[in-house]
């Protein structure tokens, strides 16, 4: 029972935040709805016995990146209602509606799979959960074996998934530091001409940028 | 819930009564806490000041705090005409429900053997409450310490919303330095207690405060080097927004900062916030760095003797606090983000590996001379490696036509 409602209040919340994020005018009440469906995911990790998954789930998604989104929308300035009504290309809700309609069948499909799976492997699944009960008892520290699991096949079985992963990371990180260095410093010259502050470079370049991305729109 | 023996046997009304009444004395607790820590703050700082500070209200200007909780109640709730309704509203409860939850992972007693779990009788911190034995926190969750990461990184959407929403200039200025500051600082927090995680070997807080007992030899003030416990208690001083490190809601730039255009009981949300997350980081600090509950017992009840013991470790932490309000002048924003992340997060990264050499070495057999030798190697590597980075990019600022960054970012703050 009380699976049950735990189970509809975290999917509710995910739904609706789901929901709001694509039909919110404002950029802020989207990213907001967006943490209102990471909290649920979170719940939904919870209910599933995934602590620590759910931990880092609202720590590094609701506490670092959407963060990161709110911190964009914010500097940027972008902030006000945007104005959905233009800038739609020619068949773009046929495309838009079709990829949505083709999206949901191979989620409903794929859903329908997993679950044909996991019916098939219930049986083995409530064997080692039993096996795993017995060993671990009521133990405090037998959630600590959960993370140390998990550790332990993020370093031995997927050992080279995770380095190539961070090799990513501080690729994009290194790139990102060269392309925001380069450009601050080529738009610094150019613009600089035209303001003797070279203080508020940056500010006419957003500007510019902008100005040239909405003139682009109204297109 | 996976510490707490309540549970072992199933769930009765019983276990959810003593469950509620946990809750709610925390609740009431934590209250009386941060009116007697806006009183505590207000006293000792005028003491320090050489003036008397409130002494209007109750014996020595006790019920200050309680006077001024009944102002807010009573002020008009005003609402800046370009705020976003919805956002203006909610930020104030984000602040102060993250602030309140954060404490729940706190052992605030309970008699800690060294023993093991079966010494003592069994008991492992924990006290009888109704007939039924219980840890005495709200909840141990099996991700304990990181329910308190989750929590701050939360907090940020409090501040920051609050900035956002109010539709004016000053509270999105510091909102912005507050989440900024907020996302730099978590990392060197977040390396530091998993320093602590790695030496205690548990994220829950009712493990690490049990693998401290037995002594101050045994407290992880000690066995994780001392190193983070000093990068924790800046980072902390920093996300709690608390001077030196208050640029958020710097009074002579800001007006003041997040909260400017909040007025009545949504100020005082954050105010209740920001008070009852100093009293939860230096109840943190006392769980993962000075022993919890621990303490020698003398007399009578033993039961109490532990509380007792917290309290007193917490209320010097509170007590440094002030201090560090009354003595330190605030830092520059520059200063503020190359302090977190030029030396705290380096030294962490050190700190966090040479932890690891030491548990390997404990592990393998290895000789702990070479170990240091090997650690004090790397270090001197490390920081040679980054003092040629810093100068680097010193020169390249330099370079640079454009202006040096220390004065960008001084000019504007």
């Amino acid at each position: 029972m009380v699976e049950v409602a735990v189970f509809a209040v975290a999917a509710a919340a995910c739904l609706v935040g789901a929901i709001g994020v694509v039909l919110s005018r404002n950029p802020v009440h989207a990213a907001l709805m967006l943490v209102m469906t990471l909290f649920g995911i979170a719940v939904l990790f919870v209910a599933q016995e995934a602590h620590f998954i759910a931990a880092v789930q609202v720590i590094v998604y609701a506490g670092a990146i959407v963060v990161l989104f709110l911190f964009v929308i914010m500097l940027l300035g972008v902030d006000r209602a945007a104005e959905l009504s233009l800038g739609a290309l020619p068949a773009q809700r046929w495309t838009a509606a079709a990829f949505g309609l083709g999206g949901a069948a191979v989620l409903i499909w794929l859903v329908a799979a997993v679950d044909r799976l996991f019916k098939g492997a219930k049986s083995l699944a409530l064997e080692t959960a039993g096996a795993a009960g017995a060993g671990a008892g009521s133990d405090p520290t037998d959630y600590v074996a959960d993370v140390s699991a998990l550790a332990r096949s993020l370093f031995s079985d997927y050992v080279y998934a995770f380095e190539l992963t961070s090799l990513l990371l501080i690729v994009a990180v290194i790139g990102t530091v060269i392309l925001a260095r380069r450009s601050d410093g080529a738009d610094g010259r150019r613009v600089g001409q035209h303001g003797a502050d070279g203080r508020r470079v940056g500010q006419h370049g957003a500007d510019a940028a902008m100005a040239g991305s909405s003139s682009e729109a109204g297109r | 819930m996976t510490g707490d023996p309540l549970f072992a046997d199933g769930v009765d009304w019983g276990d959810i009564a003593v469950m509620g009444v946990k809750v709610v004395v925390a609740f009431a607790a934590l209250l009386v806490a941060t009116m007697f820590m806006i009183w505590f703050e207000r006293k000792l700082i005028s003491d320090m000041q050489h003036r008397i500070g409130p002494n209007v209200a109750g014996p020595w200007g006790l019920l200050q705090a309680f006077a001024d909780g009944v102002k807010f109640f009573f002020k008009e709730d005003l609402r800046p005409a370009n705020a976003d309704p919805l956002v203006f509203r909610l930020a104030p409860y984000i602040s102060a429900v993250t602030a309140f939850v954060a404490f729940a992972i706190v052992p605030v007693g309970g008699v800690f053997a060294d023993t093991g779990p079966s010494g003592d009788g069994g008991r492992q911190g924990t006290v009888t409450l109704f007939g039924k034995e219980t840890i005495l926190q709200v909840a141990d969750p099996p991700v304990g310490i990181l329910l308190l990461l989750a929590m701050s990184s939360v907090a940020v959407y409090g501040v920051m919303l609050a900035g956002w929403s109010s539709g004016s200039k000053y509270p999105l200025i510091g909102s912005v330095r507050a989440s900024a500051q907020a996302i730099s600082y978590e990392a060197a927090l977040g390396m530091s207690v998993v320093a602590v995680v790695i030496v205690a070997g548990s994220l829950s807080t009712q493990s690490i405060v049990a693998s401290q007992a037995g002594g101050v030899n045994n407290w992880l003030l000690l066995t994780t080097g001392i190193v983070p416990f000093l990068v924790f208690l800046i980072s902390a001083t920093a996300e709690l927004n608390r001077p030196p490190f208050d640029l958020v809601e710097a009074e002579q730039e800001l007006v003041g900062g997040f909260h400017t255009e909040y007025s009545s009981i949504r100020f005082a949300l954050f105010f209740l916030a920001e008070f009852m997350n100093v009293i939860t980081m230096s109840a943190i600090m006392v769980t993962l760095f000075f022993g919890g509950p621990a303490g020698p017992v003398f007399f009578g009840w033993t039961w109490l003797w532990p509380t007792v013991w917290f309290l007193a470790k917490v209320v010097a932490f509170l007590f440094m606090f002030v201090w560090f309000r009354a003595t330190l002048p605030r830092l520059r924003y520059d200063q503020l983000m190359s302090l977190g992340w030029k030396v705290l997060i380096p030294v962490m990264l050190f700190w966090l590996m040479f932890l690891g050499l030491v548990q390997l070495a404990g592990v393998q057999g290895w000789n702990r001379i070479w170990v240091f030798i090997a650690a004090a190697i790397g270090f001197a590597l490390g920081w040679a490696l980054l003092a040629a980075a810093l100068k680097a990019a010193k020169r390249n600022f330099a370079d640079d036509d454009t202006e040096p960054l220390p004065t960008h970012t001084a000019g504007r703050s």
